[in-house]
C-alpha cells in the first residue's frame, strides 16, 4: 500500500480566490471558493485591478479556511500546486506568489499548472481516467477540443479562430440587455424559447475541428437590428433558444466527430460553459448512441473555476517530478501543449 | 528576534534580516524587472545566506505603499502568506515612510518622492525627532505643483528624497527655491533594514483583512462612483 498523497491548490487566475485540499488526485478533503462576482457585476464585466485587488483580500482567509475544512496542518502536506496561467496577470500573480511563499515556508514542493488542465482533471475528482481522451473545453475564455493519449500530455486538436464560446454568449446576453454575466440567463431564457430563427453554424473547412463565433454573434446583432428597424417583435427566448441551438450543434457535432477519430474510451466536458444544461443534454443525447465512449460531465461546482481541479492536475505533475522553483511567474498567455 | 523585511512597492526590490536592532543581511537590486519572479528567490537566497530557517522568523514587515499597485500588492501577498502561514505577526509600513528614512540624519522636513505620472507624486512630510521618524503631513497623490506650494507656505528647509525626484527638479526648485535639498537616487533609495527598523515598534495588524495602501481607486471604481454622482445630481 502506498502512502497518501496530498496536495494544496490555490486558485486566483480570473475573480475567484480558491483553495483545496485534494487526497491521491482524486479526492476532494476540503475545497474553498470565494467568489468576487457580485464585485465585478455593477461594471458589466471584471475589472482586472478591482480583481487582483480583491484577491489581496481573501487569499488567507480562502487559506486557512481550507485547511481549518480538512483538518490539516502543513505538515500533513505534500506539494502546493498554483494555477501558473493563462488568466489576468494581476490575478494570478496573487496565488502564485502566496503559493511560493507556502512551498518556501514549509519546504514543499511547489507545482505550476495549466488553468485548463485544471478544468479538465475536474472530471478526475468524479471518475478515473482512462486513455486516450477528448476533452471539450469551453469557458469565458476557451473554446477546445484536446486529445490526451496519457497524463499529463495535452494535444489541442481544435481550438476557436475568434471568440471564445463563453464570450459569445456574453456579447449576445449583453445586446439582449440581459445582466451580466449572461451565460446562465440565456441557458435560461432558451429552455423557454423556441428556435425558430435561422442563425449561421461555422463548420469551418472539411475536417477541421476549429470553432468560430463571431459570425454568429455578429447575425443575433443583425437580426435583432433588422427586426427593430422594421417594428418587428422577435421573442428574446426565440433568439436565445436560436443562438443556443447553433453553440451546441456545432461543439457536439465536432466532438462527436473527434471522438470517432481518435477512438477515444472518453469524452470529458470541461471549464465554465461546462455548467450550460443545454450543452449538457445535447452532449449526454449523442454519446448515449456510441456505446463504447463514456461521457464525464463534472457536478456544476466543479465546472466553474475552483482549486480542487488545480489540486488535481497538481497531482500529476508530482507523481512525475515536475517541480518549479521560486522563480516561478505567472504567465497569462500560457499555451498548454508547451507545458 | 529575527525579523524579514520585504519592499516590492517601486522598481527596488528590497529585503533584509533583522535581529531586533541588529541588520544581518539586505538585499538590494534595482532593475526594471518583475518582482513576482525575483522577490521570492531574493528572499530565499538572503535567508540561507544568513543561515536563517523560516521557523525562525518572529515577524514580518512589509513595505504596504503607496508606489506600483502590482508590485506592492506582490509583497503585500508574501508577507501576509509567510506570516500567517509561519504563525507569527506581520506589520505594515508606509513606502514612502521607508524612503524617507534614508533621510535619518536629516534636521528639517523630508518629502519622499515616488512619481504617480501625469505631474501627480506619492508623497507626504516626514521629520526625525530624536531618532524617531514622525509623520507630519499623511501619504497622499498629489498634482507636485499644489504640494510644492503647499511646502513653500512652511518656510522652512525640506529635502526631498527619492529617485523619481530628478524628473521633477525643475518644477520643485521654481517654486521652493533654496529652501528646497534635493537628494538623488544615490543617497535616497528605500532601503529594506530602514523598513525593519521602522517595523520594529510598528504594532501587528489584523492579518487577513490586511491590504496595501493603494491611496487611490482602482480607475474603473473612482468613474463609477463619479457616474452615481452625476445620475444623482441630475435625479
Ligand atoms: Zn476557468
Amino acid at each position: 500500500m502506498e502512502k497518501d498523497i496530498y496536495v494544496l491548490g490555490l486558485e486566483t487566475s480570473c475573480d475567484e480566490t480558491a483553495a483545496a485540499i485534494i487526497k491521491n488526485g482524486r479526492e476532494i478533503i476540503a475545497n474553498v471558493v470565494s467568489s468576487q462576482i457580485e464585485s465585478h457585476k455593477r461594471f458589466g464585466g471584471v475589472v482586472p485591478e478591482i480583481a487582483s485587488r480583491h484577491h489581496v483580500e481573501q487569499i488567507t482567509v480562502v487559506l486557512e479556511e481550507t485547511l481549518k475544512q480538512a483538518g490539516m496542518t502543513f505538515n500533513d502536506l505534500h506539494a502546493i500546486a498554483v494555477t501558473k496561467g493563462p488568466g489576468l496577470v494581476g490575478s494570478l500573480l496573487i496565488g502564485v506568489n502566496a503559493a511560493k511563499a507556502l512551498a518556501f515556508a514549509h519546504q514543499l514542493p511547489l507545482i505550476g499548472v495549466h488553468h485548463i488542465a485544471g478544468h479538465i482533471y475536474a472530471n478526475r475528482l468524479v471518475e478515473e481516467l482512462t486513455f486516450p481522451l477528448l476533452s471539450l473545453v469551453v469557458s469565458g475564455g476557451h473554446t477546445e477540443l484536446i486529445l490526451m493519449k496519457e497524463h499529463g500530455d495535452f494535444q489541442v486538436i481544435g481550438e476557436t479562430r475568434d471568440d471564445a464560446a463563453g464570450e459569445a454568449y456574453d456579447k449576445v446576453a449583453r445586446t439582449l440587455g440581459l445582466p451580466y454575466p449572461g451565460g446562465p440567463h440565456i441557458d435560461r431564457m432558451a429552455v423557454e424559447g423556441e428556435a425558430t430563427i435561422d442563425l449561421p453554424r461555422a463548420w469551418l473547412e472539411e475536417g477541421s475541428y476549429d470553432f468560430s463565433f463571431s459570425g454568429l454573434k455578429s447575425a443575433v446583432i443583425n437580426t435583432l437590428h433588422n427586426a427593430e428597424q422594421r417594428g418587428e417583435y422577435i421573442k428574446p427566448e426565440d433568439l436565445a433558444a436560436s443562438f443556443q441551438g447553433s453553440v451546441i450543434e456545432v461543439l457536439t457535432a465536432k466532438t462527436v466527430k473527434a471522438a470517432k477519430e481518435f477512438e477515444v474510451k472518453q469524452v470529458l466536458l470541461a471549464g465554465g460553459v461546462a455548467a450550460n444544461k443545454g450543452l449538457r443534454k445535447a452532449l449526454e443525447k449523442q454519446f448515449a448512441e456510441l456505446k463504447n465512449v463514456d461521457l464525464l460531465i463534472p457536478p456544476l461546482s466543479l465546472c466553474t473555476d475552483n482549486a480542487a481541479m488545480i489540486a488535481a492536475a497538481g497531482t500529476v505533475l508530482y507523481e512525475q517530478g515536475k517541480f518549479e522553483n521560486l522563480a516561478m511567474n505567472g504567465y497569462p498567455g500560457l499555451d498548454i501543449e508547451q507545458n | 528576534m529575527k525579523m524579514l523585511a520585504i519592499d516590492t512597492s517601486t522598481y527596488t526590490l528590497g529585503v533584509s534580516l533583522l535581529n531586533g536592532e541588529e541588520i544581518i543581511g539586505e538585499h538590494i537590486t534595482d532593475l526594471n524587472k518583475n518582482h513576482s519572479l525575483r522577490a521570492m528567490p531574493a528572499i530565499e537566497a538572503l535567508m540561507k545566506e544568513c543561515e536563517v530557517k523560516p521557523a525562525d522568523l518572529k515577524k514580518i514587515v512589509v513595505a504596504k505603499g503607496p508606489g506600483s499597485y502590482t508590485g506592492v500588492r506582490i509583497g503585500v501577498t508574501i508577507a501576509k502568506t509567510l506570516a500567517w502561514s509561519l504563525n507569527i505577526p506581520l506589520a505594515g509600513v508606509s513606502s514612502l515612510a521607508v524612503l524617507a528614512a534614508s533621510a535619518r540624519y536629516y534636521p528639517s522636513y523630508i518629502s519622499p518622492i515616488i512619481d504617480a505620472r501625469r505631474g501627480r507624486v506619492y508623497t507626504g512630510l516626514y521629520r526625525f525627532e530624536e531618532g524617531k521618524l514622525n509623520l507630519v503631513k499623511e501619504d497622499r497623490n498629489v498634482l507636485l505643483t499644489d504640494w510644492c506650494e503647499e511646502l513653500k507656505e512652511l518656510n522652512e528647509d525640506v529635502l526631498f528624497a527619492g529617485k523619481d525626484i530628478h524628473l521633477h527638479e525643475n518644477l520643485i526648485r521654481e517654486v521652493i527655491g533654496r529652501r528646497a535639498l534635493l537628494g538623488g537616487a544615490n543617497i535616497f533609495y528605500p532601503r529594506p533594514s530602514e523598513l525593519g527598523r521602522l517595523g520594529l515598534t510598528e504594532p501587528a495588524v489584523d492579518l487577513h483583512s490586511f491590504v496595501p495602501n493603494y491611496i487611490r481607486l482602482a480607475e474603473a471604481e473612482a468613474k463609477w462612483l463619479e457616474q452615481q454622482e452625476a445620475e444623482k445630481r441630475n435625479g
